[in-house]
Formats: C-alpha cells, structure tokens, sequence
C-alpha cells in the first residue's frame, strides 16, 4: 500500500486538541503522525489552503438497499457519502426486509465490500420488522457487527418496548437512537405548528410532540442505565431537556441535521415537498436553540438523516409527498453557511461533531488523525462556491431544496484506509 | 345583438394579475378592481344582460379534484355567462391512484387548447404547483384547509352590496377557524379593506397564532355579538372533524348556534352569512337562516358574477399579455 504526504494543510484533529498548519503522514493504512515536509513518500497531496480533518462520520443514513434500489444503493449511497466527505457511516435499518436478523445486516457489509467506497456500518431493527412489538434478535445482530439499534423513522411508541430495549442492548453496550415524536401529536402532520402552518392551511406538528418523547426517553435512560442517542432534535424544549439530563450524569446523547440549523418553516410557503422533512422544519428560536446546544456540548453529532426518494416517486403535492430529503453531499456546505459563516462554530468545534463526536456515540475506534489511528482523512476546501446542480450528485436521487442554489465549501479530496477513493472535479 | 363593448372597460384598468391563488396575494386595489368588475356585471344583468361574449372561442377547464356541488356549478356558468366553452374533469380520488400525477393529468387537459384552470384540490398549494407548470391562467376554487378566495370574495361583496362600504365594519367569523381556508381568505381580503375582523369559535377550532394575522380571537359568542356588523357562520366540517374537537353538536349549537335568543342580542341591522351548504340546526337554526338577517341565498347568487369577474379579469391579463387588443 503506497504512503502518503498530505503537505502544508491546516490539520485539525479536535480528538487530541490539534489545529495546526503542518503535513501528515500516512503508511499502510494508518495515520504514521506529523511530520517534516521534506519526508519521502509514494504519493505527495498539496494542501495548501485545505484544511485536513478526519473524515466524517455520519450516524445515520438510508442506502435504501435491499428494497428501495430505485431511490438509492449502496453503491450509490456510498459514493454521495465520499463526495461529501464522509469516510464512514451507519445505515438505517429500514429497508426491505427490515434489517432485523443477522444476514440483513452481513448482505450490507458485503454490497459495502464491494461498493470500496467509504467504510459502512450497519444499524439493526429494535423491534421486529420496525413493528414496536417484539425486540428483534438483537445480540444476533451484534454477531452480524450491527453497531447500534433504531427503528429508523417508526418512534418506539411503547415505554415498556423502549424499556427493555434499553435494558437489553446494554449487555451487548449498544446505544438505542431513536428519533422521539409522539404519534398522536404528529398524525398527518405537514410542518411545524406555528404561525406559518395556520397561515398555509397545513396541519401543525407541534413541538411538544418530540418534547414528550425527549422527556420519557431520558427517564428510561435514567432507570435502565442504558445508552439512549435522540436522533434529529429539532425543539428549543429539547435541548433543555438534554442538557439537563447530562448534568446529571444519564447517558444519553443526540444529534442534529444541517437542515433543521439552515432552514425555518417559512420556506414551506413554496409548498416545494424538498422543505417537507421529519422533524418538520421549525422556527428561529428552536434554531437558536439548536445552536446553543452545539456550542455548549449538548448535541454532540450533526448527521445528514440522507433520505433519498426516487423522482418518478415522488408527489409534487406537499400531502402526498414523503417526509425527507438526501444530505450527505450537502452536510458540509450547509453546516459552513449555518454555523461557521455567521460565526457560531469554529473549525474545530464544527468538525468535532462531525467526527469524534459521532465517533464516541457508536464506540467507533475513528474520527481522529492521531498517530496508529485508520487513515480516513477529509480534505476540506473551505474557499470554493459553487452553485449545486443535479448532474453533480452522486446519490442516486435529487430530492434536495439546496439544487440551484450556491453553497460554499466541499470535500476536495477523500481518503479511506489510506487510499484516495475521491477527489473532487476541477471547477 | 353584440354587447361586447357595451360594458364599462375603465373598471378593470391596472389589472394584471396572471393568476388568482389566494387573496394573501391580492392588494387592496385589486380587491376593488374585482368586486367594481362584479358589481358591473350585476348591473348587466339586472338590465338582462345576462350572456355576455368577452370568453367567445376560449375554453375554461374546472378541475375539481375534491367533491364540491355549488362552487363547480357556479364556476361552470359563469364561464358560459362569458361565453366560453368548458371542460369539467371531477375526480374525488387522489389523481395518483389513477397512474397519472395531478400535474400530468392537468397538463394533457391544458394541451386540449384550455387557456383559463379553475381548480380545486385538497393538497394546500395545488394551485400554486399548477400555476408552476402550466402556462394557462389559474384560478384557486378552494385548495385544502388554505385558501377560498372566490368564496371570500362574494362574501366581501355581499357585506359591501348592504352596507356600502367594507372600511370599519366589524366582522365576526364564527366556528372552526382551524380547518376553514373560507375563514383565511375571509381574514386576508377583510384585513386589506379595513375592516376588524373577529375570530369566534372553540379554543380547539383556533389555531394559536391567528391573531398574527391581526385579528380579534375570542371565545364566547355572547360578548362580540353586540358590537357585531356582520355574522360569517362558517360550516362545521364533519368530514374534517376527528370526534374530539367538541364533546357534542348539542353543546357547539349551545356555545356558538345562531338562534332567536342570540339575534335579539346583535345590532339592528346585523348581516348574517354563512358559505354553506349549512347544517340546520347546528351553526344556525331554520328560522334565523330563513329570517330577515340572512342573505345566504344573496351571496350564492353573488357567487356566480364574483367568478365572472375573476374569469373575465384573467382574459384581460391573458389577451394583455399576447398582445391581442382588448
């Protein structure tokens, strides 16, 4: 396996505190440390004015395969992952079958093997076909190297499933990740409940619908002493309620998605199905709020929830339409223009959520550049606009509001196990 | 006998507006414009008048994706009133369950050589879409729990036609507010034309973050009735109702009904609507709908010149725009 010099990049590990200009050597897959320029290697990367980061990591994408091909493969899924900078990621469960037995989650390991584009981790079914009745074979599923366990989109409705998944998993120390929204409260819900959901004549989901669940979650985390990951918090209220429970020493942990950073319940005025995502979008105070959790270490992760849906699927009228949109390749612009432009996060904190923060939630031995560590490298170009058009996507659909519309900021260069498996197309 | 040019043109100047979508859009002086353009053609037709030919050679299509009786009867005549031909295509089903999506379907109708879409559908923004990706003029008959603005429309130029102006009445809209775009388009088209504008019904049926829009909420009938113009009862939907909004009919009729008792609390010269079709006995009872307040049968006859004006302002628009001389 040939060596490489990553030469005079910013690097910035936030696992060993690191934000340095300097040069970085890889040999046989791993990360050999910081070094002089003038070290030889096989394969010299100029990276003047990249910034070197880990590569990211994502906690939690739909590949759609098996079932869903015609939205999205591992293949495809995998190669959106890497153009966006995503050397590793967890895949949902929700396919067709449901990954709730151990082949499920090996036939994805295997597509990923030969897919070789960026490592793939594959979640498991809490409950049986994402039913909310009975717990899927679970330990099976660790065998199968499942790396945490959601019922993906379905909300674990029942405290007393949710209870013994809790206390289940923490025999094999496995998180849960659920994404919390009560059913009563979201039932043929379009968008936030607010002013603009009154004005448009669609029906509310309030934000007490995800509070509640946050509440109950955190209370069987506290009683079980399982490990409890709240996926796509999207509420002023939740932040508060996970802030709280960290304080106290209750393991639960929680991510965000850019587009719930970048974009309010206003855009619904279009009525464009691309704005029509799960948590619906919100307001500039739960935002704010969304924000001030990141800075303070509330929210550890920001994850893309990449949900492709293929275009002659697709419903052009917002009640037909399916909730979620793709993300992987628009995680890293949209997290730029929400965060790092207006100031909020630095560099190092921003990639810290992208990297070891996820990292630590699926007990991933990844997500830093110190030295022995797996050579999974991100080379950022923090600099470059561009106006993101549907010819560029890797993904295998378009169902983006961020298509026609210029983004700063991308992944140059990608590397997986010391290999370059993606450089970006000169513009 | 050709009547073409005997109605006043001068009403319609300054309109040139491409679409019909929803009275949130509509200035003030549009407003005017349309309920000039209705009064002109009412005017006409009380001299009998009544079949004109600005829409002679075009054709109208109704795409009522929704089941709907007086609004797409109403709709249609207007159009022949104008002389135009019609398409009605009525699906009650989603159009996506007959293969073809909503918006191929209006498309292939559009190709038949359609210039003017009437439409009704139950995805809020339905319209919008068509108007997105059709090139005919498009009119919104009533799009899910968001817009109505026909229907507001003859409501306004009801209350303008009793009380001669619409500046500084207070009007009351009584029921469920949540699931009315009557009530929305009512709101945006009353708010425009200066008037105070009352939301009144169950705290279940307002949504919370009405009053942005600038209105009054209030949740007990018997305390706005006094200082009350003009009572707009909207239609309790059933339909849309999911069984817990109110424990019972009995006690809706109780809190929020329109009787003998309430009426005798209202001014004088209280104006009594209601969209319909009204349910008797639940929002109003027969004889206050029957009674001498009530001009429920005013405005469905106002529907009809209200939708001939919409109909014929977007011809103007349309001929405008290609540059056919009026």
């Amino acid at each position: 396996m040939k060596s490489i010099l990553i030469k005079n990049g910013r690097i910035i590990d936030p696992a060993q505190n690191l934000d340095v200009q300097g040069n970085l050597l890889i040999e046989a897959g791993k990360i050999t440390g910081l070094c002089e320029a003038t070290v030889t290697a096989d394969e010299i990367i100029d990276a003047t004015g990249l910034i070197v980061s880990p590569g990211f990591i994502d906690l939690h994408v739909s590949l759609c395969e098996p079932g869903f091909e015609e939205d999205e493969t591992i293949e495809s899924g995998t190669a959106a992952a890497l153009a966006g900078g995503v050397t590793s990621l967890a895949c949902l469960p929700n396919t067709s079958p449901v990954v709730d037995d151990r082949s499920s989650a090996e036939f994805i390991l295997l597509q990923a093997g030969r897919a070789a584009n960026c490592n793939v981790f594959p979640l498991g079914a809490v409950t049986k076909n994402h039913e909310g009745k009975e717990l899927a074979e679970i330990g099976q599923l660790v065998a199968g190297k499942a790396v945490g366990f959601t019922d993906a989109d379905h909300p674990i409705e029942n405290a007393e499933i949710m209870r013994c998944a809790l206390e289940y998993t923490r025999m094999f120390n496995r998180p849960i990740l659920n994404r919390p929204q009560v059913p009563e409260l979201t039932d043929k819900g379009q968008m936030h409940e607010g002013y603009y959901s009154t004005v448009l004549g669609l029906k509310g989901i309030p934000a007490a619908a995800e509070a509640i669940m946050v509440n109950r979650d955190i209370a069987l985390a506290e009683m079980t002493q399982g490990r409890i990951h709240l996926m796509c918090i999207s509420t002023l209220n939740s932040v508060s309620q996970i802030r709280r429970a960290k304080q106290a020493g209750i393991h639960v942990t929680a991510d965000v998605t850019p587009h719930h950073l970048a974009l309010t319940d206003q855009m619904l005025e279009s009525y464009d199905p691309n704005y029509k995502v799960l948590p619906p979008l919100r307001s500039q105070e739960h935002i704010d709020a969304l924000i001030e959790g990141l800075k303070d270490g509330t929210i550890d992760a920001i994850c893309s929830d990449h949900t492709p849906h293929a275009t002659e699927k697709k419903s052009d009228e917002i009640l037909g339409a399916d909730f979620g949109i793709i993300g992987l390749e628009t995680l890293l612009p949209v997290c730029l223009q929400s965060l790092i432009i207006p100031g909020h996060l630095s560099w190092s904190e921003l990639i810290s959520k992208l990297t070891c923060g996820p990292a630590k939630i699926l007990g991933l031995a990844k997500g830093t550049l110190a030295a022995g560590a797996d050579a999974d490298i991100t080379l950022i170009n923090p600099d470059i606009k561009y106006i993101l058009e549907a010819a560029h996507l890797k993904s295998a659909s378009q169902n983006t509001p961020f298509l026609g519309k210029e983004l700063q900021g991308r992944a140059e260069i990608v590397i997986v196990s010391g290999e370059v498996r993606y450089t970006a197309e000169k513009k | 006998m050709n009547i073409d040019h005997e109605y006043r043109t001068d009403i319609s100047s300054g309109w040139t507006r491409k679409h019909i979508l929803g009275l949130q859009d509509l200035s003030k002086d549009e407003l005017n414009i349309i309920l000039n353009q209705a009064s002109e053609f009412k005017r006409l037709a009380a001299i009998g008048e009544t079949k004109l030919t600005p829409l002679a050679g075009t054709v109208v299509a109704n795409l009522f994706f929704e089941p709907s009786t007086r609004t797409r009867i109403s709709f249609a005549l207007a159009a022949k009133r104008l002389s135009a031909d019609t398409v009605d295509f009525s699906s009650s089903g989603s159009s996506l369950s007959k293969g073809e999506s909503f918006v191929d379907t209006a498309k292939t109708i559009e190709a038949m050589g359609v210039s003017y879409v009437v439409v009704r559908h139950k995805t809020p923004g339905a319209p919008q879409l068509l108007a997105q990706h059709l090139d005919a003029n498009i009119l919104n008959a009533g799009d899910g729990t968001h817009e109505h603005p026909t229907q507001a429309l003859l409501d306004i130029f009801t209350i303008r036609e009793h009380f001669g102006k619409i500046e500084g009445l207070t009007v009351t809209l009584v029921g469920d507010i949540l699931h009315s775009r009557v009530a929305r388009s009512n709101i945006w088209g009353l708010k425009k034309l200066g008037a105070h504008v009352i939301v009144c019904g169950p705290t279940t049926l307002i949504p919370s973050d009405i009053s942005r829009l600038g209105v009054e909420v209030s949740h007990n009938l018997d305390d706005v009735i006094h200082r009350t113009d003009c009572l707009n009862l909207l239609r309790i939907q059933f339909e849309r109702q999911r069984g817990h909004f109110f424990p019972s009919i009995r006690e809706y009729a109780h809190l929020f009904g329109m009787n003998k008792q309430r009426i005798n609390k209202a001014k004088e010269n209280v104006l009594i609507l209601a969209p319909g079709p009204i349910n008797r006995g639940v929002e109003i009872t027969p004889d206050v709908a029957d009674g001498p307040h009530s001009v429920i049968l005013g405005q469905v006859s106002n529907g009809l010149i209200i939708r001939m004006a919409c109909l014929y302002l977007l011809h103007l628009q349309r001929t405008a725009s290609l540059g056919i001389p009026g």
